[in-house]
């Protein structure tokens, strides 16, 4: 399998001086599901922004699928997005439209046709079973609601990677394993996952390799197929 | 697989480019209509801002147009040389009538112009004291009402080249002072239109800029899913658009309000001089301008100042 993305010796500071992320390198295959695991500050925020270019890499580089990053230019940002799907941990929904809309939003900035968005913005919400709520505002939802909102949004475009940043963290238990099971059923049909999330116990048992980072750098990784953390190579 | 499936949905690039414009379109209209009282307020703010010179431009062009017919009264004398006979002069005078470009002749005789002279300056009895009379006679040439400044000028021109003629004066410098008053009101009106124009940029600018605030989030979940920069900006075009629009109608009323109000009164003062002039509002083309210039300041002011302040919210 090739790369989805790979990172090689990534470092990253912030202005101030601080070390966020030091000699990092690891990879996603197409068509895997990756968990990025570690504590508040650890650094796996900062390595979906280096993936979704909210930041640049201060050392080392970042390739999707084999083109680096750094040689994007600021006109090609807005198009390289777009081929990725993104889920926040507070959700980034815009209120005053309703949920059919949000997920209509990246299907109108790529210039789909209306009848093309609304089929697969249908086709969205009946993956996440939210088809009956496409015309209620995101604030009458509760928050698993949204964050399912929040997933059609991302996969409606069926993009070629999901990145996924502590999706589960305004969650009750029950349905931050209801969203990992939705990331889990995309994964199978072929879509790249890389979930970052603190929430150990509600992956440690979901059979996908987990990377976790500690003040910045690489400590433990699984392999692929490992069904635990016991299984782990530490880097 | 996906973005294969995607791209063969997808219909030609100018049909999806005109449902966007027409969804944005409306969009935009729709944003506005959900704030009604400031929408309206903007609306009036630029269009007292555009009445003011779309009206002094109605004004001039009204004065411009009284000149016009004033133009016609403007008269050639001809003094003729001492030799000339009074028949003589007569005769030419009919001569210069039958030419083209000119409405009508009037012959003074020597005689004539002595009496009216005594009557009107006074003089009657230094006049006495004098042996001859002095003052040549003169013929008046009236040209058509169509003529133009220049074809007046010419034909005096001509005329003072006779051989009976001694001197030729073309009776205009009131007119030419006129004509010079108005080109120095047109040339302020527009300077006054273009700095009031600056003022409606701005204007427009800085309601965009307040609503690029109050929308910032909006813009920052657009920017993280991919949206470029010229889908973000286009709603805000839009809105500068139908600012400008709707500032052009306001600006439009109040034109129309005004000449409505100073109609009558022209009309009476016109009257007093025996003139059948009223004033006229602006023209078809005129409003078209009018409503041009408006939509270009809008979308001018929304462009200047959404290119701006995109630059400044993260992500970039």
């Amino acid at each position: 399998m090739t790369d989805i993305i790979h990172f090689h010796d990534v470092s990253h500071r912030y202005p101030g001086g601080h070390d966020v992320l030091t000699h990092v390198s690891f990879s996603v295959k197409q068509g895997e599901m990756v968990f990025l695991t570690g504590a508040s500050g650890a650094g796996k925020s900062t390595i979906l922004r280096l993936i979704a270019l909210l930041a640049r890499a201060t050392r080392g580089e970042v390739l999707m699928q084999g083109r680096n990053l750094r040689q994007l230019k600021p006109r090609e940002i807005p198009a390289y997005r777009q081929r990725l799907g993104l889920v926040f941990q507070d959700f980034n929904l815009l209120n005053d439209r309703t949920v059919f809309d949000n997920v209509a939003l990246p299907l109108i900035i790529r210039g789909h046709s209306y009848r093309d968005v609304g089929r697969q913005v249908r086709a969205a919400l009946d993956q996440v079973d939210l088809l009956d709520k496409e015309k209620v505002h995101p604030l009458f939802l509760s928050g698993g609601e949204q964050q399912r909102v929040g997933i059609a949004r991302a996969v409606v475009t069926k993009p070629e990677l999901l990145l996924a940043d502590e999706p589960t963290g305004n969650l009750d238990p029950q349905m931050a394993q209801e969203v990992m099971r939705i990331f889990a059923r995309f994964n199978e049909v072929g879509v790249s996952v890389l979930v970052a999330t603190h929430a150990i116990d509600l992956i440690k048992a979901m059979p996908y390799r987990i990377v976790h980072l500690e003040h910045g750098r690489i400590s433990m990784r699984t392999p692929i197929g490992a069904h635990h953390l016991g299984d782990t190579q530490h880097g | 697989m996906a973005k294969a499936e995607a791209g063969d949905l997808r219909p030609g690039w100018l049909s999806r480019l005109a449902e966007e414009h027409a969804r944005v379109f409306f969009f935009s209209l729709g944003k506005l209509w959900q704030n009604p009282v400031g929408a309206l307020l903007t609306a009036l703010v630029i269009g007292i801002t555009l009445a003011l010179p779309a009206g002094l431009h109605v004004l001039i062009g009204n004065v411009d147009k009284l000149s016009y017919s004033w133009e016609g009264a403007a008269q050639s004398s001809l003094f003729l040389k001492d030799s000339v006979t009074e028949e003589r002069g007569r005769d030419l005078a009919r001569e210069i009538e039958a030419r083209p470009g000119v409405a009508r002749t009037g012959y003074i005789s020597r005689q004539q112009a002595l009496d009216e002279f005594r009557k009107l300056s006074g003089f009657g009895d230094a006049l006495d004291l004098l042996g001859d009379n002095p003052l040549p006679a003169v013929i008046t040439v009236t040209p058509l009402r169509k003529q133009t400044r220049e074809q007046v000028a010419a034909l005096t021109d001509e005329l003072a080249h006779l051989p009976e003629v001694d001197r030729a004066k073309l009776d205009q410098k009131w007119l030419e002072r006129l004509y010079a008053i108005l080109d120095f009101l047109q040339r302020g009106v527009a300077v006054v239109a273009a700095l009031l124009g600056i003022a409606v940029i701005i204007t427009v600018g800085n309601t965009i800029r307040l609503d690029i605030q109050a929308r910032r989030e909006e813009i920052v979940v657009m920017k993280l899913i991919g949206a470029p920069d010229s889908f973000i900006r286009r709603p805000f075009l839009y809105t500068g658009f139908w600012y400008g629009l709707s500032g052009s109608v306001v600006a439009l009323l109040f034109v129309l309000a005004g000449l409505a109000a100073l109609t009558e009164p022209v009309r009476n003062l016109a009257g007093l001089y025996e003139s059948d002039f009223s004033l006229a509002g602006p023209s078809f083309l005129a409003v078209l301008e009018m409503f041009g210039a408006g939509i270009l300041l809008g979308w001018l002011g929304a462009f200047l100042t959404v290119s701006r302040q995109l630059g400044k919210i993260e992500p970039r």
